[in-house]
């Protein structure tokens, strides 16, 4: 186990049980350090986002070990695992996933409620200056129907990174966006990656995109094929 | 927990009409629930009471509630004893020289006793005659164990001291014979005893049996008449705690022999009515609880399908699966609640208002308004029932929605 990673598998393999098991990956040996632009390719049902998905501690590899700034997952209940997500973990998907009756600064401040620890007027301007980091100052008091595609995804990384995790996962976070959005988000991804001890991985099958990752880890079959 | 709060607030006010609805449903359950509980109890209390200010606490009858063991039997008490065909001897009922019965009965602490004897006459004054219990009576004894003194409408309970031959009638009864105060009727008894009775006193109780059918006098006076000396066939007790009467009443069986009734088991035909009415009360207010936890089932269903994406987004975040459990089982209780309370507020509008109805009722007793009857009680069993309910009803779609599988819903949404 490399002791400065941020997240280290080992043989990790994810197979669906059922009367003809499905297997989504195999023997993933990867670590993510600290400062790293990671991209995540491959075919569709290749496995990436099953694989993003073990890394954040949404789903339980079934043979192999995931470590977590040398934590054995494995380990934890599953009330562990949701403290981990909750303070070390951001996650942004495809669709933003805000609630809808929510603005947008509420949205940003329920993880940081959740995790709680600091009074409510101090996480307001903390969840204010990510914001407005990204672009959103003027908007924060309206409701995510308000917002254009591009913004609600800028919001939705707001809120991955409301209790400043130091690993940030994307599940195709551009898939839904213009070109011009697409760049914007992921120039943000690459800024927060280099501007700290963050790690972002990104799963995308936009090859421009991945292009400009640090490095690229390609998945087919459930294996990867290259790590770039 | 004020995040949680917050969240299962926004989703219940997402779906005010539903919202509404549900707790209209718990309202109206809780309420009536109320407002049937106090009817119900109002009217049994009100029995009660008329029954335990009204009667005595304790009757001493003269009759034995197991036949007398034959003397072979208590000879041989270790024996194999049988007898057959036994004949029991012919005595005059009744309790013979009870002074020393009354005097010892009035001697335990907080005990009043007076004798009684009670024998069927017919009255007859103007042509009419109209058979009736004539009530034999120590005035000064029988105002301790009874309220026939509070119950006279005109006259004095001690004019039968003073008045020869003085009888005092039930409402209903001088109103059939169609006497008043003076009046002079003569009553005779099955003894062939015929005795004319100057009308002392009118008493009405409000309790339909007495007030038509009954008449007191002077206890030497009824004795004569029945042809009874020295004979009484009751003795009357008044407990200052109407609630021992059972353990009172086995005591005094056992002293005395003599059968001794509390008021209890005299009504218990009647008290036994009011636990199957209350059964079947509580259990149709139960039903309208249970229609309102489905409601509330609904909606909380209903709002956990449509924010599954939430749910995963909220795990996805980090939140428990309790976390998510609790959401929507607040939003089930907040239902619960708010139709509680106001379910509160519409039970007592409810309570005054049936209170207020004038009706004019003759059964057993004689009411003048619904009797109605406030009890905390009552809103605390009702909001308790509701709030399970509610918790119930909300627990179930909460646990559902708290195992969904985060991954699941982002694959099916992505």
């Amino acid at each position: 186990m490399n002791g400065s990673a941020l997240i280290e598998t080992r043989a990790m393999t994810r197979v669906l049980p059922g009367p003809v098991p499905v297997t989504l990956v195999r023997d993933i040996d990867v670590t993510v350090g600290a400062g790293e632009f990671i991209a995540v390719t491959g075919p569709s049902g290749s496995g990436k986002s099953s694989l993003l998905y073990l890394l954040g501690l949404l789903d339980r590899p079934t043979e192999g070990t995931v470590w977590l700034k040398g934590i054995d997952t494995e380990t934890l209940t599953e009330d562990g695992r949701s403290g981990v997500r909750l303070a070390r973990i951001g996650f942004v998907f495809q669709f933003h996933f805000l609630l809808p009756e929510f603005t947008i600064i509420e949205n940003v401040l329920i993880p940081m409620r959740r995790l709680g620890g600091c009074p409510e007027g101090e996480m307001r301007e903390r969840a204010a200056a990510i914001l407005d980091d990204l672009d959103l100052a003027e908007n924060l008091e309206r409701r995510p129907h308000q917002l254009s595609g591009g913004q609600l995804q800028r919001a939705a990384v707001a809120r991955a990174l409301a209790n400043d995790p130091p690993i940030l996962l994307a599940d195709e976070p551009t898939g839904n966006l213009d070109t011009k959005n697409a760049d914007r988000v992921t120039d943000i991804f690459q800024d927060l990656a280099h501007s700290g001890e963050r790690a972002v991985v990104m799963v995308t099958h936009n090859p421009d995109l991945a292009a400009r990752a640090d490095r690229r880890i390609h998945v087919v079959d459930g294996r990867v094929a290259e790590d770039l | 927990m004020k995040l949680l709060l917050d969240i299962a607030l926004t989703h219940i006010k997402g779906r005010l009409r539903q919202t509404v609805l549900s707790v209209i449903g718990v309202m109206t359950g809780v309420g009536f629930s109320i407002a049937l509980a106090s009817l119900m109890t109002g009217s049994q209390q009100d029995f009660i009471d008329r029954i335990v200010n009204s009667s005595p606490h304790v009757v001493v009858k003269d009759e034995y509630r197991n036949p007398p063991r034959q003397p072979v039997e208590r000879h041989y008490q270790n024996g194999a004893v049988s007898l057959s065909g036994v004949k029991p001897k012919e005595e005059l009922r009744g309790i013979r020289n009870p002074k020393p019965h009354v005097v010892s009965l009035n001697g335990i602490p907080g005990v009043a006793a007076a004798p009684n004897l009670r024998g069927e006459v017919v009255m007859r004054y103007g042509g009419k005659d109209v058979s009736a219990a004539l009530v034999g009576i120590e005035p000064k004894l029988e105002r301790r164990v009874s309220e026939i003194e509070e119950d006279l409408t005109a006259g004095f309970l001690d004019d039968l001291y003073t008045v020869a031959n003085g009888v005092i009638l039930g409402r209903g009864l001088a109103d059939k014979l169609g006497v008043e105060i003076g009046s002079t009727l003569s009553a005779s008894s099955p003894a062939g005893v015929l005795l004319k009775m100057k009308v002392v006193g009118i008493f009405h109780t409000g309790i339909i049996a007495m007030d038509q059918a009954q008449g007191y006098a002077l206890l030497k006076r009824v004795q004569v008449l029945l042809d009874r000396p020295n004979v009484v066939n009751a003795i009357h007790l008044r407990l200052k705690d109407a609630t021992r009467a059972q353990g009172m009443a086995r005591r005094i069986e056992a002293r005395m022999g003599y059968r001794a009734e509390s008021w209890q088991e005299a009504n218990q035909g009647v008290l036994e009515v009011f636990k199957i009415r209350n059964i079947i009360i509580y259990t149709t207010v139960s039903s309208i609880l249970i229609v309102a936890a489905f409601g509330i089932f609904n909606i909380v269903s209903t709002i956990t399908f449509e924010k599954v994406r939430d749910i995963a987004i909220l795990k996805s975040i980090g939140f428990e699966e309790r976390d998510i459990r609790r959401l929507f089982l607040f939003e089930g209780l907040m239902m619960g609640c708010i139709g509680t309370i106001l379910g509160w507020v519409l039970g007592y509008v409810l309570y005054r208002l049936l209170g207020a109805v004038r009706v004019e009722v003759a059964m057993f007793t004689e009411w003048t308004r619904l009797p109605v009857l406030f009890s905390l009680t009552h809103y605390l069993i009702a909001g308790a029932a509701a709030i399970i309910a509610a918790t119930v009803a909300g627990y179930l779609p909460a646990r559902k929605a708290a195992r969904l599988n985060p991954v699941d819903i982002i694959r099916g949404t992505t």
